[in-house]
């Protein structure tokens, strides 16, 4: 069994910041990690890994320096790691972002794909659900739970109020959520070896795919604008009986021409 | 001369900060107040490959290296003292004097086992009246047949209540002096082998330190470490290696034990700002942080001489005297910093105190380091 887990270096902390002039993430100083969902992608591979047998490979699509996120996913015992880069790729929206990744598994071939629910910086939740579309796949969402059968796996979905239970067929992909398990640490075995693996490389001509396609240009969400909130000012307190209060609101709001 | 690590080190040193954060110190204050040896995160750190790291894979090693595993020592003492000896004791006094000393028969049945954390190590000199003077050995081991008959007992032996492979010294012929006593790999299931008291102790509490019984205890003569008659060297050569983990040992003390007084300089307020404010308390900081960054660059150096082939006998006994005095100077000055508060058991620095003081004491106390050191020097 082939197992996919698709995996991104995210920047080590909840609050990016974006250039406000081209409404891109600055990621220069913040320390870099694998995304924390993705590390329950790649946990849950190991683990059916080490049930039933299967290849895992770790599969990015990212700058250079991203080879870092596959090092400590082949450190955790992953046994392939590959690297869609190129400089076409750069600035691509989650459309863009995954038809690469949709590509690329592909030629790799699957029998079954992870991805995180969603990247802490980027924080859309789309990637992992168009590349299923893309390779035109069954797909579970917000996976808390995963067996595997013949030809099938039956997997839980966390709901709000609950969980499904889907029975699906394989090839499929499913995106993991931190419930479904515990990640690994990286390991001293797999850490002095992993440098000496092999990272494949991939760009642009090895997915057979075009300029127009990927990138900032292939990216069809326009971003006009983005900017951190400002801080709200701080209000106005009155220690007054409700219905006074009620006045004083009406006052407010009708001065700030809301009502 | 390049002070950076290798990229293998540094994925390790962000392994080991994780699981000592996870796993290590949430239970060390529990753990110190308990008395239980931490036999759950020993299983925890063989998962990972950290009880045999810098043994080769085709033995049962992890493959690593020895800065690595002096790493892993500090790391987890930063937190936990306790966990960060039972490491030490394991590796350098029990695994590495195997892998120095061992036939491949030894190394084959023995080191496997131990390297992947399924058995547990320690080492045996100490007798009660052969603490410092080591060679005054009382055990004795007399060879009748296929076996050693063993008598006498050892006191103070890290690990002892839970280990499973003891290397242990006795006298085989006394009329030699230093050059009649002899190694053996004991057995925990060794007919004779007993265990005696278990220390209540005032630091490293978890840590088991026991005394062991051997009442004609019969060890295989195929279990003899090296030849007879070298078994002073085999102990000595050992506490060489073994002095650069419990420099490590005290280094971690000391950074953690700055670390938080560092933190809490910040926070605590007094005459209406952070004690941090004040110069005296900064002037402690400068002192403490300088001597932890002279003790690393000596543990360190050490080590490296150690892992690139180099005599470190020198550089370990300096590591181990200056990193050992750091623990204790750190960790008094960061209970002073806490005031009474650092007195009480709601902060670490209390504890972190009364485990420095052992890192003066084991592997050779910091009078014998002296001797080693002026030794050296004055030959
Ligand atoms: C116009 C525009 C320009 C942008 N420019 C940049 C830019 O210059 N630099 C930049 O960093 N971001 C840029 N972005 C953000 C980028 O679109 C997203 O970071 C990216 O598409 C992934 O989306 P997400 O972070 O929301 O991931 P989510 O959809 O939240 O991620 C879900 C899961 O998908 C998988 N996944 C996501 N991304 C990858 C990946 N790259 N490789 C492998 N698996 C992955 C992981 O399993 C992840 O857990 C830009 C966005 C827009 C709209
Ligand atoms: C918690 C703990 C764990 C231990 N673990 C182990 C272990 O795993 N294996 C093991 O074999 N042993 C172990 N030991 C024993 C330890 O190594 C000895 O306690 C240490 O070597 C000192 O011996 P002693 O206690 O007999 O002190 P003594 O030898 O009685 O020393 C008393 C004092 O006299 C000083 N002194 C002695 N001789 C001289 C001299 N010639 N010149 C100047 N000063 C001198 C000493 O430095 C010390 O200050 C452990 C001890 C403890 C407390």
């Amino acid at each position: 069994m082939n197992i996919l887990v698709f995996i991104k270096q995210v920047p080590d902390t909840n609050e990016v910041r974006i250039d406000p002039k081209t409404g891109t993430l600055i990621r220069d100083g913040v320390p870099s990690i694998i995304n924390p969902d993705d590390k329950n992608a790649i946990e849950e591979a190991l683990r059916i890994k080490e049930e039933h047998g299967a290849k895992v490979t770790v599969v990015t699509m990212g700058p250079p320096q991203a080879e870092k996120a596959l090092r400590e996913a082949l450190a955790m015992g992953v046994d392939e790691a590959v690297l869609l880069t190129d400089r076409a790729f750069a600035g691509a929206d989650t459309w863009a972002t995954s038809l690469v990744l949709a590509k690329a598994a592909e030629k790799l071939g699957y029998d079954l794909i992870f991805a995180g629910r969603q990247a802490i910086d980027g924080d859309t939740a789309q990637v992992g659900p168009e590349i299923a579309e893309h390779l035109n796949l069954p797909q579970v969402t917000y996976v808390e739970k995963v067996e595997v059968l013949d030809g099938k796996v039956r997997v839980r979905r966390a709901m709000e109020d609950g969980y499904e239970t889907l029975l699906v067929k394989t090839p499929c992909l499913l995106t993991c959520i931190k419930e479904l398990n515990n990640p690994r640490y990286m390991n001293i075995y797999d850490i002095f070896t992993c440098y000496a693996k092999e990272i494949k490389k991939m760009g642009i001509d090895d997915l057979g795919l075009d300029k127009e396609e990927v990138g900032l240009v292939g990216s069809p969400t326009k971003v006009k604008k983005s900017f951190t909130k400002g801080p709200k000012a701080q209000g106005e307190k009155f220690d007054v009986p409700p219905h006074e209060a009620a006045t004083i609101v009406c006052e407010k709001l009708k001065g700030m021409h809301l009502i | 001369m390049d002070f950076s690590l290798t990229r293998e080190q540094q994925l390790a040193k962000e392994m080991l900060e994780k699981f000592v954060e996870n796993e290590v110190r949430p239970i060390a204050a529990e753990i110190d107040e308990t008395e239980e040896f931490p036999i759950e995160t020993v299983k925890k750190m063989a998962r990972l490959g950290m009880m045999g790291i810098p043994f080769e894979r085709e033995i049962g090693g992890a493959g690593g290296d020895f800065i690595t595993y002096i790493m892993a020592v500090e790391e987890l003492a930063k937190a936990c003292a306790t966990t960060s000896v039972v490491l030490s004791a394991h590796t350098s006094l029990c695994c590495w004097p195997i892998y120095a000393y061992g036939t491949d028969e030894q190394k084959a049945k023995y080191l496997p086992k131990l390297l992947k954390g399924e058995h547990l190590g320690a080492f045996a000199l100490t007798e009660p009246n052969a603490g410092t003077d080591a060679a005054s050995q009382q055990t004795t081991a007399k060879l009748e047949g296929d076996y050693y008959t063993l008598n006498g007992s050892k006191v103070f032996i890290t690990n002892g209540g839970y280990a499973d492979i003891f290397i242990v010294f006795a006298m085989t012929d006394r009329s030699k002096g230093t050059k009649g006593i002899s190694a053996f790999i004991v057995e925990k299931g060794f007919e004779g082998f007993s265990l005696g008291k278990i220390e209540d102790k005032m630091g490293i509490r978890a840590s088991s330190t026991a005394e062991l019984i051997f009442k004609d205890c019969k060890v295989p003569k195929e279990n003899l470490l090296g030849k007879e008659g070298i078994g002073f060297k085999i102990a000595m050569s050992t506490l060489d290696g073994g002095r650069i983990g419990i420099a490590a040992q005290a280094l971690g003390i000391a950074e953690g034990a700055l670390n938080e007084a560092v933190k809490y300089m910040k926070e605590r307020k007094q005459f209406g700002k952070p004690i941090a404010t004040f110069q005296g308390l900064q002037f402690y900081i400068a002192d403490m942080a300088t001597r932890v960054e002279a003790a690393k660059n000596l543990v360190y150096k050490a080590a490296w001489k150690k892992q690139t082939g180099q005599n470190y006998s020198l550089d370990a006994a300096m590591a181990k005297l200056y990193a050992s005095e750091t623990a204790m100077y750190v960790t008094t000055k960061a209970v002073q910093i806490f005031g009474g508060y650092g007195f009480t058991k709601d902060y670490p620095v209390e504890r972190m105190m009364r485990d420095a003081k052992i890192t003066e004491i084991y592997e050779g106390t910091s009078e014998v380091q002296k001797m080693v050191i002026s030794a050296n020097i004055l030959k």
